[in-house]
Protein backbone atom coordinates (compact mmCIF):
# COMPACT_ATOMS: atom_id res chain seq x y z
CA UNK A 1 0.00 0.00 0.00
CA UNK A 2 1.29 3.70 -0.80
CA UNK A 3 1.16 6.55 0.99
CA UNK A 4 -2.04 7.53 -0.05
CA UNK A 5 -4.40 5.32 -1.13
CA UNK A 6 -8.71 5.71 -1.58
CA UNK A 7 -10.91 2.96 -2.52
CA UNK A 8 -14.56 3.32 -3.51
CA UNK A 9 -13.96 7.31 -2.38
CA UNK A 10 -17.18 9.11 -2.73
CA UNK A 11 -17.71 12.76 -1.41
CA UNK A 12 -21.10 14.24 -1.69
CA UNK A 13 -21.66 17.96 -1.46
CA UNK A 14 -25.78 18.49 -0.17
CA UNK A 15 -27.56 21.38 -0.48
CA UNK A 16 -29.76 21.61 3.09
CA UNK A 17 -33.45 24.14 2.52
CA UNK A 18 -34.55 26.29 5.43
CA UNK A 19 -36.12 23.32 7.39
CA UNK A 20 -32.69 21.17 6.73
CA UNK A 21 -33.97 18.85 4.43
CA UNK A 22 -31.94 17.29 1.29
CA UNK A 23 -32.68 19.71 -1.32
CA UNK A 24 -29.83 18.89 -3.83
CA UNK A 25 -27.12 16.45 -3.41
CA UNK A 26 -23.71 16.88 -5.25
CA UNK A 27 -21.66 13.98 -6.26
CA UNK A 28 -17.98 16.11 -6.59
CA UNK A 29 -16.00 13.24 -6.25
CA UNK A 30 -17.08 9.46 -7.07
CA UNK A 31 -15.71 6.43 -6.77
CA UNK A 32 -12.02 6.99 -6.95
CA UNK A 33 -9.22 4.56 -6.27
CA UNK A 34 -5.91 6.29 -6.62
CA UNK A 35 -2.61 4.57 -4.81
CA UNK A 36 0.50 7.13 -4.51
CA UNK A 37 3.88 5.73 -4.16
CA UNK A 38 6.16 7.27 -1.23
CA UNK A 39 8.63 9.57 -3.18
CA UNK A 40 6.39 9.66 -6.24
CA UNK A 41 5.56 13.33 -7.83
CA UNK A 42 1.99 12.43 -8.97
CA UNK A 43 -0.04 15.65 -10.75
CA UNK A 44 -3.79 15.41 -10.66
CA UNK A 45 -5.27 17.30 -13.70
CA UNK A 46 -8.85 18.27 -14.37
CA UNK A 47 -10.40 21.99 -15.52
CA UNK A 48 -12.55 23.51 -13.14
CA UNK A 49 -15.38 21.90 -11.00
CA UNK A 50 -13.63 18.65 -11.76
CA UNK A 51 -13.58 17.33 -8.33
CA UNK A 52 -9.73 17.66 -8.24
CA UNK A 53 -9.91 20.06 -4.78
CA UNK A 54 -12.61 17.88 -3.17
CA UNK A 55 -10.12 14.92 -3.47
CA UNK A 56 -7.09 16.75 -2.78
CA UNK A 57 -8.54 17.44 0.80
CA UNK A 58 -9.51 14.37 1.69
CA UNK A 59 -5.72 13.43 1.44
CA UNK A 60 -5.25 15.22 4.59
CA UNK A 61 -8.74 14.80 6.30
CA UNK A 62 -9.63 18.45 5.48
CA UNK A 63 -13.08 16.33 4.34
CA UNK A 64 -13.65 13.08 5.44
CA UNK A 65 -15.30 10.62 2.37
CA UNK A 66 -18.81 10.24 2.54
CA UNK A 67 -18.20 6.63 1.39
CA UNK A 68 -15.42 4.49 0.73
CA UNK A 69 -12.33 5.27 2.57
CA UNK A 70 -8.86 6.97 2.90
CA UNK A 71 -5.30 5.80 3.88
CA UNK A 72 -2.83 8.30 4.87
CA UNK A 73 0.56 6.39 5.42
CA UNK A 74 -1.84 3.31 6.45
CA UNK A 75 -4.25 5.14 8.88
CA UNK A 76 -7.53 5.86 7.69
CA UNK A 77 -8.61 9.21 7.55
CA UNK A 78 -11.91 8.75 9.32
CA UNK A 79 -9.91 7.75 12.36
CA UNK A 80 -10.48 10.73 14.55
CA UNK A 81 -7.69 9.90 17.46
CA UNK A 82 -5.22 9.58 14.00
CA UNK A 83 -6.45 12.68 12.89
CA UNK A 84 -3.13 15.22 14.05
CA UNK A 85 -0.87 12.43 12.75
CA UNK A 86 -2.55 12.87 9.71
CA UNK A 87 -2.18 16.18 8.95
CA UNK A 88 1.38 15.85 10.22
CA UNK A 89 2.33 13.17 7.73
CA UNK A 90 0.22 14.84 4.56
CA UNK A 91 0.93 18.56 4.51
CA UNK A 92 -1.08 20.69 2.47
CA UNK A 93 -0.10 24.40 0.43
CA UNK A 94 -3.22 26.13 -0.62
CA UNK A 95 -4.40 28.23 -3.89
CA UNK A 96 -4.25 32.16 -2.12
CA UNK A 97 -0.96 32.55 -0.70
CA UNK A 98 -2.25 35.09 1.67
CA UNK A 99 -5.38 33.09 3.52
CA UNK A 100 -2.65 30.57 4.30
CA UNK A 101 -0.43 32.80 6.12
CA UNK A 102 -0.73 32.85 9.92
CA UNK A 103 1.56 34.98 11.58
CA UNK A 104 2.90 38.88 10.82
CA UNK A 105 7.07 37.73 10.95
CA UNK A 106 8.01 34.98 7.86
CA UNK A 107 9.99 32.87 10.24
CA UNK A 108 7.33 32.48 13.29
CA UNK A 109 4.80 31.47 10.12
CA UNK A 110 7.34 28.79 9.16
CA UNK A 111 7.16 27.79 13.07
CA UNK A 112 3.28 27.62 13.03
CA UNK A 113 3.05 24.34 12.28
CA UNK A 114 5.62 22.75 14.47
CA UNK A 115 4.55 24.94 17.80
CA UNK A 116 0.73 23.42 17.19
CA UNK A 117 2.79 20.04 17.30
CA UNK A 118 4.44 20.68 20.60
CA UNK A 119 7.66 20.11 18.99
CA UNK A 120 10.52 21.72 21.86
CA UNK A 121 11.52 25.68 20.96
CA UNK A 122 15.27 24.61 20.01
CA UNK A 123 14.10 22.21 17.60
CA UNK A 124 11.52 24.66 16.17
CA UNK A 125 14.26 26.87 15.88
CA UNK A 126 16.59 24.31 13.36
CA UNK A 127 13.22 23.59 11.41
CA UNK A 128 12.61 26.95 10.55
CA UNK A 129 16.35 27.40 10.07
CA UNK A 130 16.50 24.65 7.34
CA UNK A 131 13.11 24.91 5.69
CA UNK A 132 13.68 28.23 5.19
CA UNK A 133 17.12 27.16 3.72
CA UNK A 134 15.82 24.89 1.52
CA UNK A 135 12.74 27.10 -0.04
CA UNK A 136 15.40 29.70 -0.64
CA UNK A 137 13.94 32.65 1.75
CA UNK A 138 16.09 32.78 4.37
CA UNK A 139 16.84 36.64 3.21
CA UNK A 140 13.44 37.16 4.13
CA UNK A 141 12.95 35.53 7.73
CA UNK A 142 12.17 38.42 9.78
CA UNK A 143 10.46 40.37 7.32
CA UNK A 144 6.37 40.98 7.14
CA UNK A 145 4.72 38.25 3.96
CA UNK A 146 2.86 41.35 2.85
CA UNK A 147 6.23 43.10 1.85
CA UNK A 148 6.66 39.51 -0.28
CA UNK A 149 5.70 38.66 -3.71
CA UNK A 150 3.12 35.82 -4.45
CA UNK A 151 5.44 33.18 -5.55
CA UNK A 152 7.59 34.38 -2.56
CA UNK A 153 4.90 34.25 -0.24
CA UNK A 154 4.08 30.60 -1.94
CA UNK A 155 7.65 29.44 -1.40
CA UNK A 156 6.71 30.44 2.66
CA UNK A 157 3.78 28.75 2.80
CA UNK A 158 5.54 25.27 1.46
CA UNK A 159 7.99 25.88 3.89
CA UNK A 160 5.67 26.32 6.63
CA UNK A 161 4.33 22.62 5.52
CA UNK A 162 8.03 21.33 5.66
CA UNK A 163 8.45 22.36 8.98
CA UNK A 164 6.08 19.77 10.02
CA UNK A 165 8.42 17.16 8.19
CA UNK A 166 5.67 15.56 6.08
CA UNK A 167 6.13 12.81 3.91
CA UNK A 168 4.13 14.20 1.77
CA UNK A 169 2.96 17.46 0.35
CA UNK A 170 -0.45 18.09 -0.96
CA UNK A 171 -0.53 21.72 -3.31
CA UNK A 172 -3.91 22.60 -4.67
CA UNK A 173 -3.70 24.78 -7.31
CA UNK A 174 -0.57 26.63 -5.73
CA UNK A 175 0.63 29.03 -8.93
CA UNK A 176 -3.05 29.76 -9.98
CA UNK A 177 -2.97 33.26 -8.33
CA UNK A 178 0.71 33.58 -9.55
CA UNK A 179 2.17 35.74 -12.18
CA UNK A 180 4.81 33.59 -14.93
CA UNK A 181 8.01 34.21 -12.45
CA UNK A 182 6.38 33.01 -9.27
CA UNK A 183 4.73 29.84 -10.93
CA UNK A 184 8.14 28.95 -11.81
CA UNK A 185 10.09 29.67 -8.64
CA UNK A 186 6.87 27.16 -6.79
CA UNK A 187 7.71 24.62 -9.47
CA UNK A 188 11.56 24.62 -9.23
CA UNK A 189 11.05 24.75 -5.51
CA UNK A 190 8.41 21.30 -5.54
CA UNK A 191 10.18 19.48 -7.54
CA UNK A 192 13.82 20.17 -5.51
CA UNK A 193 11.95 19.10 -2.60
CA UNK A 194 10.91 15.65 -4.60
CA UNK A 195 14.46 14.99 -6.18
CA UNK A 196 16.82 15.99 -2.82
CA UNK A 197 14.60 15.12 0.08
CA UNK A 198 12.41 12.33 -1.14
CA UNK A 199 9.32 14.04 -0.49
CA UNK A 200 6.23 12.80 -2.02
CA UNK A 201 4.36 15.51 -4.02
CA UNK A 202 1.04 15.66 -5.53
CA UNK A 203 0.46 18.46 -7.50
CA UNK A 204 -2.97 19.68 -8.22
CA UNK A 205 -3.58 21.99 -11.28
CA UNK A 206 -5.17 22.79 -14.49
CA UNK A 207 -1.78 23.83 -15.92
CA UNK A 208 -0.81 21.19 -18.71
CA UNK A 209 2.84 22.68 -18.86
CA UNK A 210 3.60 22.17 -15.12
CA UNK A 211 2.84 18.26 -15.03
CA UNK A 212 5.00 17.32 -17.99
CA UNK A 213 8.00 16.86 -15.42
CA UNK A 214 5.61 14.35 -12.98
CA UNK A 215 6.23 10.56 -12.47
CA UNK A 216 2.42 10.09 -12.98
CA UNK A 217 -0.61 12.01 -14.08
CA UNK A 218 -4.19 11.59 -13.20
CA UNK A 219 -6.76 12.98 -14.66
CA UNK A 220 -10.37 14.02 -13.32
CA UNK A 221 -13.52 14.50 -15.19
CA UNK A 222 -16.86 14.98 -13.48
CA UNK A 223 -15.46 13.75 -10.06
CA UNK A 224 -14.41 10.38 -11.54
CA UNK A 225 -10.88 9.79 -12.74
CA UNK A 226 -11.02 9.99 -16.37
CA UNK A 227 -7.06 8.84 -17.41
CA UNK A 228 -3.81 7.64 -15.91
CA UNK A 229 -0.75 6.82 -16.88
CA UNK A 230 2.74 8.63 -17.43
CA UNK A 231 3.46 12.54 -19.26
CA UNK A 232 3.75 10.57 -22.44
CA UNK A 233 0.85 8.17 -22.27
CA UNK A 234 -1.54 10.86 -21.13
CA UNK A 235 -0.47 13.53 -23.60
CA UNK A 236 -0.07 10.96 -26.83
CA UNK A 237 -4.35 11.22 -26.49
CA UNK A 238 -4.78 14.86 -27.63
CA UNK A 239 -7.89 14.28 -28.57
CA UNK A 240 -9.32 12.85 -25.04
CA UNK A 241 -7.64 15.87 -23.62
CA UNK A 242 -9.27 18.15 -25.39
CA UNK A 243 -12.65 16.40 -25.00
CA UNK A 244 -11.83 16.69 -20.94
CA UNK A 245 -11.45 20.65 -22.16
CA UNK A 246 -7.97 20.52 -20.91
CA UNK A 247 -5.24 22.56 -23.18
CA UNK A 248 -2.80 20.52 -24.16
CA UNK A 249 0.71 22.80 -24.36
CA UNK A 250 1.23 24.23 -27.61
CA UNK A 251 4.34 22.41 -28.51
CA UNK A 252 2.33 19.07 -28.43
CA UNK A 253 -0.49 20.21 -30.26
CA UNK A 254 1.50 21.14 -32.94
CA UNK A 255 3.42 17.80 -33.01
CA UNK A 256 0.00 16.03 -33.31
CA UNK A 257 -1.28 18.00 -36.02
CA UNK A 258 1.42 17.09 -38.09
CA UNK A 259 1.70 13.96 -36.97
CA UNK A 260 -1.86 13.49 -38.39
CA UNK A 261 -0.47 14.72 -41.27
CA UNK A 262 1.89 12.53 -41.95
CA UNK A 263 5.34 14.03 -40.87
CA UNK A 264 7.15 10.95 -38.93
CA UNK A 265 7.68 12.69 -35.42
CA UNK A 266 6.92 10.33 -32.09
CA UNK A 267 3.76 10.20 -30.38
CA UNK A 268 4.34 12.66 -27.83
CA UNK A 269 6.24 15.21 -27.71
CA UNK A 270 6.62 17.70 -24.60
CA UNK A 271 8.84 20.35 -24.75
CA UNK A 272 10.43 22.66 -27.60
CA UNK A 273 13.76 21.32 -27.38
CA UNK A 274 12.70 17.46 -28.65
CA UNK A 275 10.14 19.02 -30.90
CA UNK A 276 13.26 20.88 -32.76
CA UNK A 277 14.93 17.44 -32.38
CA UNK A 278 12.90 15.14 -34.60
CA UNK A 279 11.91 17.83 -37.07
CA UNK A 280 15.25 17.97 -37.75
CA UNK A 281 15.24 14.13 -37.79
CA UNK A 282 12.33 14.16 -40.14
CA UNK A 283 13.47 16.56 -42.70
CA UNK A 284 17.23 14.66 -42.62
CA UNK A 285 15.12 11.60 -43.70
CA UNK B 1 -1.40 54.99 20.76
CA UNK B 2 1.65 55.17 19.38
CA UNK B 3 3.30 52.93 16.48
CA UNK B 4 6.61 50.85 17.11
CA UNK B 5 9.44 53.06 17.52
CA UNK B 6 12.28 50.60 16.20
CA UNK B 7 15.46 51.34 18.53
CA UNK B 8 17.78 49.03 20.33
CA UNK B 9 16.91 50.10 24.18
CA UNK B 10 17.14 48.07 27.74
CA UNK B 11 13.21 48.82 27.94
CA UNK B 12 12.56 47.77 24.27
CA UNK B 13 14.21 44.45 24.86
CA UNK B 14 12.33 43.97 28.35
CA UNK B 15 9.64 41.31 28.94
CA UNK B 16 6.63 42.73 27.00
CA UNK B 17 4.60 41.15 30.33
CA UNK B 18 7.34 43.30 32.67
CA UNK B 19 6.04 46.68 30.40
CA UNK B 20 2.81 46.09 31.31
CA UNK B 21 2.58 45.56 34.66
CA UNK B 22 4.82 49.09 34.89
CA UNK B 23 2.19 50.55 32.83
CA UNK B 24 -0.17 49.55 35.63
CA UNK B 25 2.08 50.75 37.96
CA UNK B 26 2.26 53.55 36.74
CA UNK B 27 -1.22 54.23 36.44
CA UNK B 28 -2.10 53.61 39.80
CA UNK B 29 0.65 55.34 41.30
CA UNK B 30 -1.13 58.08 39.15
CA UNK B 31 -4.27 57.61 41.19
CA UNK B 32 -2.99 58.04 44.54
CA UNK B 33 -0.65 60.77 43.94
CA UNK B 34 -2.46 63.95 46.08
CA UNK B 35 0.58 66.31 46.48
CA UNK B 36 3.17 68.20 44.34
CA UNK B 37 6.23 65.28 45.53
CA UNK B 38 4.09 62.30 44.33
CA UNK B 39 4.15 64.13 40.85
CA UNK B 40 7.69 65.15 41.12
CA UNK B 41 8.54 61.48 41.78
CA UNK B 42 6.36 60.12 38.78
CA UNK B 43 8.17 63.13 36.52
CA UNK B 44 11.23 61.66 37.18
CA UNK B 45 10.44 57.80 36.48
CA UNK B 46 8.51 58.69 33.10
CA UNK B 47 12.02 60.69 31.82
CA UNK B 48 13.66 58.50 33.49
CA UNK B 49 12.57 55.79 31.28
CA UNK B 50 11.98 58.24 28.46
CA UNK B 51 15.70 58.83 28.46
CA UNK B 52 16.47 54.99 29.12
CA UNK B 53 14.07 53.88 25.82
CA UNK B 54 16.42 56.22 23.28
CA UNK B 55 12.41 57.35 22.01
CA UNK B 56 12.82 60.98 21.28
CA UNK B 57 10.84 63.23 23.80
CA UNK B 58 9.66 65.47 20.93
CA UNK B 59 8.02 61.81 19.17
CA UNK B 60 6.25 60.73 22.41
CA UNK B 61 5.15 64.56 22.52
CA UNK B 62 3.43 63.86 19.10
CA UNK B 63 1.06 61.48 20.75
CA UNK B 64 -0.38 63.82 23.24
CA UNK B 65 -1.98 65.68 20.20
CA UNK B 66 -5.10 63.46 20.11
CA UNK B 67 -6.13 64.04 23.53
CA UNK B 68 -5.79 67.82 23.65
CA UNK B 69 -9.45 68.37 23.91
CA UNK B 70 -9.91 66.22 26.54
CA UNK B 71 -6.92 68.00 28.69
CA UNK B 72 -8.31 71.51 28.23
CA UNK B 73 -12.01 70.27 29.11
CA UNK B 74 -11.07 68.91 32.18
CA UNK B 75 -8.76 71.76 32.86
CA UNK B 76 -11.49 74.01 32.06
CA UNK B 77 -14.02 71.85 34.35
CA UNK B 78 -11.34 71.87 37.18
CA UNK B 79 -10.45 75.64 37.07
CA UNK B 80 -14.29 77.09 36.81
CA UNK B 81 -16.02 74.75 39.01
CA UNK B 82 -13.97 73.78 42.66
CA UNK B 83 -14.85 75.57 45.52
CA UNK B 84 -12.12 77.70 47.77
CA UNK B 85 -9.97 80.35 48.00
CA UNK B 86 -11.37 83.39 45.65
CA UNK B 87 -8.71 85.13 43.50
CA UNK B 88 -10.92 87.09 40.58
CA UNK B 89 -14.40 86.97 40.16
CA UNK B 90 -16.58 88.45 36.91
CA UNK B 91 -20.17 87.45 36.12
CA UNK B 92 -20.86 83.87 36.80
CA UNK B 93 -16.93 82.79 36.63
CA UNK B 94 -14.75 82.21 39.49
CA UNK B 95 -11.27 81.35 39.74
CA UNK B 96 -10.18 79.72 42.52
CA UNK B 97 -6.53 78.83 44.10
CA UNK B 98 -7.67 75.17 44.85
CA UNK B 99 -8.89 75.40 41.28
CA UNK B 100 -5.54 76.48 40.06
CA UNK B 101 -3.55 74.37 41.68
CA UNK B 102 -6.19 71.23 41.15
CA UNK B 103 -6.36 71.86 37.35
CA UNK B 104 -3.05 71.44 36.85
CA UNK B 105 -2.54 68.94 38.63
CA UNK B 106 -5.01 66.60 36.38
CA UNK B 107 -3.73 67.62 33.46
CA UNK B 108 0.27 66.85 34.76
CA UNK B 109 -1.42 63.65 35.96
CA UNK B 110 -3.54 62.90 32.66
CA UNK B 111 -0.47 63.91 30.41
CA UNK B 112 1.98 61.22 31.83
CA UNK B 113 -0.89 58.91 31.88
CA UNK B 114 -0.58 59.49 27.98
CA UNK B 115 3.19 59.46 27.72
CA UNK B 116 3.46 55.95 29.89
CA UNK B 117 0.68 53.87 27.48
CA UNK B 118 2.40 55.25 24.31
CA UNK B 119 5.58 54.68 25.77
CA UNK B 120 4.33 50.83 26.38
CA UNK B 121 3.27 50.86 22.23
CA UNK B 122 6.25 52.52 21.21
CA UNK B 123 8.97 50.32 22.72
CA UNK B 124 6.81 46.82 22.00
CA UNK B 125 5.58 45.21 18.80
CA UNK B 126 2.03 44.58 18.60
CA UNK B 127 3.10 40.64 18.23
CA UNK B 128 4.91 41.16 21.53
CA UNK B 129 2.36 42.70 23.05
CA UNK B 130 -0.14 39.88 22.24
CA UNK B 131 2.50 37.34 23.51
CA UNK B 132 2.75 39.53 26.69
CA UNK B 133 -0.73 39.27 27.65
CA UNK B 134 -1.68 35.76 26.20
CA UNK B 135 0.91 34.63 28.80
CA UNK B 136 0.47 37.28 31.39
CA UNK B 137 -3.52 36.61 31.48
CA UNK B 138 -2.77 32.80 31.35
CA UNK B 139 -4.57 32.72 35.01
CA UNK B 140 -7.58 33.47 33.71
CA UNK B 141 -8.01 30.32 32.26
CA UNK B 142 -8.96 28.84 35.57
CA UNK B 143 -12.46 30.86 35.64
CA UNK B 144 -12.55 30.15 31.76
CA UNK B 145 -11.77 32.93 30.13
CA UNK B 146 -10.59 31.73 26.60
CA UNK B 147 -7.07 33.85 27.33
CA UNK B 148 -5.25 31.76 24.47
CA UNK B 149 -7.84 32.07 21.50
CA UNK B 150 -8.34 35.83 22.58
CA UNK B 151 -4.41 36.24 21.50
CA UNK B 152 -4.47 34.25 19.14
CA UNK B 153 -8.04 36.41 17.13
CA UNK B 154 -5.98 39.63 18.03
CA UNK B 155 -2.54 38.58 16.17
CA UNK B 156 -4.78 37.38 12.89
CA UNK B 157 -6.69 40.64 13.00
CA UNK B 158 -2.95 42.71 13.38
CA UNK B 159 -2.08 40.73 10.26
CA UNK B 160 -5.30 41.11 8.21
CA UNK B 161 -5.46 44.74 8.71
CA UNK B 162 -3.27 45.96 5.53
CA UNK B 163 -4.66 43.18 3.82
CA UNK B 164 -7.93 44.10 4.08
CA UNK B 165 -6.96 47.86 3.88
CA UNK B 166 -5.65 47.27 0.40
CA UNK B 167 -8.51 45.12 -0.46
CA UNK B 168 -10.99 48.37 0.23
CA UNK B 169 -8.85 50.54 -1.82
CA UNK B 170 -9.23 48.07 -4.86
CA UNK B 171 -13.16 47.37 -4.33
CA UNK B 172 -13.53 51.01 -3.61
CA UNK B 173 -11.30 52.11 -7.46
CA UNK B 174 -13.78 48.99 -9.15
CA UNK B 175 -16.94 50.54 -7.71
CA UNK B 176 -15.72 53.86 -8.72
CA UNK B 177 -14.65 52.63 -12.47
CA UNK B 178 -18.22 51.78 -12.72
CA UNK B 179 -19.89 55.18 -11.43
CA UNK B 180 -19.93 55.04 -7.90
CA UNK B 181 -19.75 58.10 -6.51
CA UNK B 182 -18.00 58.00 -2.15
CA UNK B 183 -17.38 61.64 -2.38
CA UNK B 184 -20.62 64.13 -2.64
CA UNK B 185 -23.41 64.67 -1.22
CA UNK B 186 -24.74 65.11 2.53
CA UNK B 187 -23.77 62.37 5.23
CA UNK B 188 -27.17 60.07 4.94
CA UNK B 189 -26.27 60.36 1.20
CA UNK B 190 -22.33 59.29 2.06
CA UNK B 191 -22.92 56.44 3.92
CA UNK B 192 -25.39 55.29 1.77
CA UNK B 193 -22.70 55.02 -0.60
CA UNK B 194 -20.89 52.75 1.36
CA UNK B 195 -23.11 49.77 0.91
CA UNK B 196 -21.58 48.61 -2.09
CA UNK B 197 -18.02 48.91 -0.63
CA UNK B 198 -18.55 46.96 3.02
CA UNK B 199 -21.42 44.42 1.06
CA UNK B 200 -17.84 42.79 -1.06
CA UNK B 201 -15.52 43.61 1.83
CA UNK B 202 -17.58 41.70 4.52
CA UNK B 203 -17.88 38.86 1.93
CA UNK B 204 -13.92 38.63 1.08
CA UNK B 205 -13.59 38.99 4.46
CA UNK B 206 -15.54 35.60 5.28
CA UNK B 207 -13.94 33.77 2.48
CA UNK B 208 -10.56 34.85 4.12
CA UNK B 209 -11.49 33.72 7.39
CA UNK B 210 -12.52 30.29 6.42
CA UNK B 211 -9.66 29.86 4.20
CA UNK B 212 -7.07 30.71 6.76
CA UNK B 213 -9.06 28.21 9.23
CA UNK B 214 -9.06 25.80 7.06
CA UNK B 215 -5.04 26.42 6.70
CA UNK B 216 -4.94 26.60 10.17
CA UNK B 217 -6.65 23.23 10.72
CA UNK B 218 -4.01 21.54 7.80
CA UNK B 219 -1.28 23.03 10.03
CA UNK B 220 -2.37 21.00 12.67
CA UNK B 221 -4.06 23.67 14.95
CA UNK B 222 -6.42 22.63 17.69
CA UNK B 223 -6.31 25.14 20.47
CA UNK B 224 -3.63 26.22 22.48
CA UNK B 225 -2.91 23.01 24.11
CA UNK B 226 -0.08 20.82 24.10
CA UNK B 227 1.29 24.08 22.00
CA UNK B 228 4.81 24.92 22.15
CA UNK B 229 6.26 28.58 21.51
CA UNK B 230 9.09 29.29 18.99
CA UNK B 231 9.63 32.58 20.99
CA UNK B 232 9.02 31.84 24.47
CA UNK B 233 8.54 35.01 26.95
CA UNK B 234 11.38 34.29 29.53
CA UNK B 235 12.46 37.08 32.55
CA UNK B 236 15.46 38.44 32.53
CA UNK B 237 17.89 39.50 34.88
CA UNK B 238 16.46 42.81 33.62
CA UNK B 239 12.98 42.07 34.02
CA UNK B 240 13.44 41.40 37.89
CA UNK B 241 15.47 44.82 38.12
CA UNK B 242 12.56 46.49 36.61
CA UNK B 243 9.89 44.39 38.66
CA UNK B 244 11.90 45.84 42.05
CA UNK B 245 11.96 49.05 40.39
CA UNK B 246 8.43 49.54 40.24
CA UNK B 247 7.60 48.10 43.60
CA UNK B 248 9.83 50.65 45.04
CA UNK B 249 8.05 53.27 43.17
CA UNK B 250 4.72 52.00 44.41
CA UNK B 251 5.81 52.15 47.90
CA UNK B 252 7.87 55.47 47.63
CA UNK B 253 4.25 56.88 46.03
CA UNK B 254 2.51 55.98 48.63
CA UNK B 255 4.75 56.84 51.38
CA UNK B 256 4.86 60.24 50.19
CA UNK B 257 1.24 60.57 50.00
CA UNK B 258 0.78 59.09 53.25
CA UNK B 259 3.44 61.18 55.12
CA UNK B 260 3.00 64.35 53.51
Amino acid sequence: MGIIKTEDLTYNYIRLDEDDKIREVNEAVKDVNIDIRQGEFVAVLGHNGSGKSTLAKHMNALLLPSEGTVWIDGRDSKDGDALLAIRQTAGMVFQNPDNQIVASVVEEDVGFGPENMGVPTEEIWKRVDSCLEAVGMSAYRSSSPNRLSGGQKQRVAIAGVMAMEPKCIVLDEPTAMLDPGGRREVLRTVRELNEKKGITIILITHYMEEVIHADRIYVMDQGQVAMEGTPEEIFSQVEKLKELRLDVPQVTELAHELRKKGVPLSPCILDEKQFVKEILEARAR
Amino acid sequence: MGQYYPVQSPVHKLDPRTKLFGTLVLIVALFVADNLFCYLLAAAAVFGIIAVSKVPVKHILKGLKPVIFLLLFSVIFNLFLTDGRVLVQFWIFRITWEGIVRSVLMAVRLIFLVMGTSLLTFTTTPNQLTDGLEKGLRFLKVVRVPVHEFAMMMSIALRFIPILVEETDRIMKAQTARGADFESGGLIRKAKALIPLLVPLFISAFRRASDLAMAMEARCYHGGDGRTKMKPLRYRTADRAAYGLMFLFLAADVALRILL
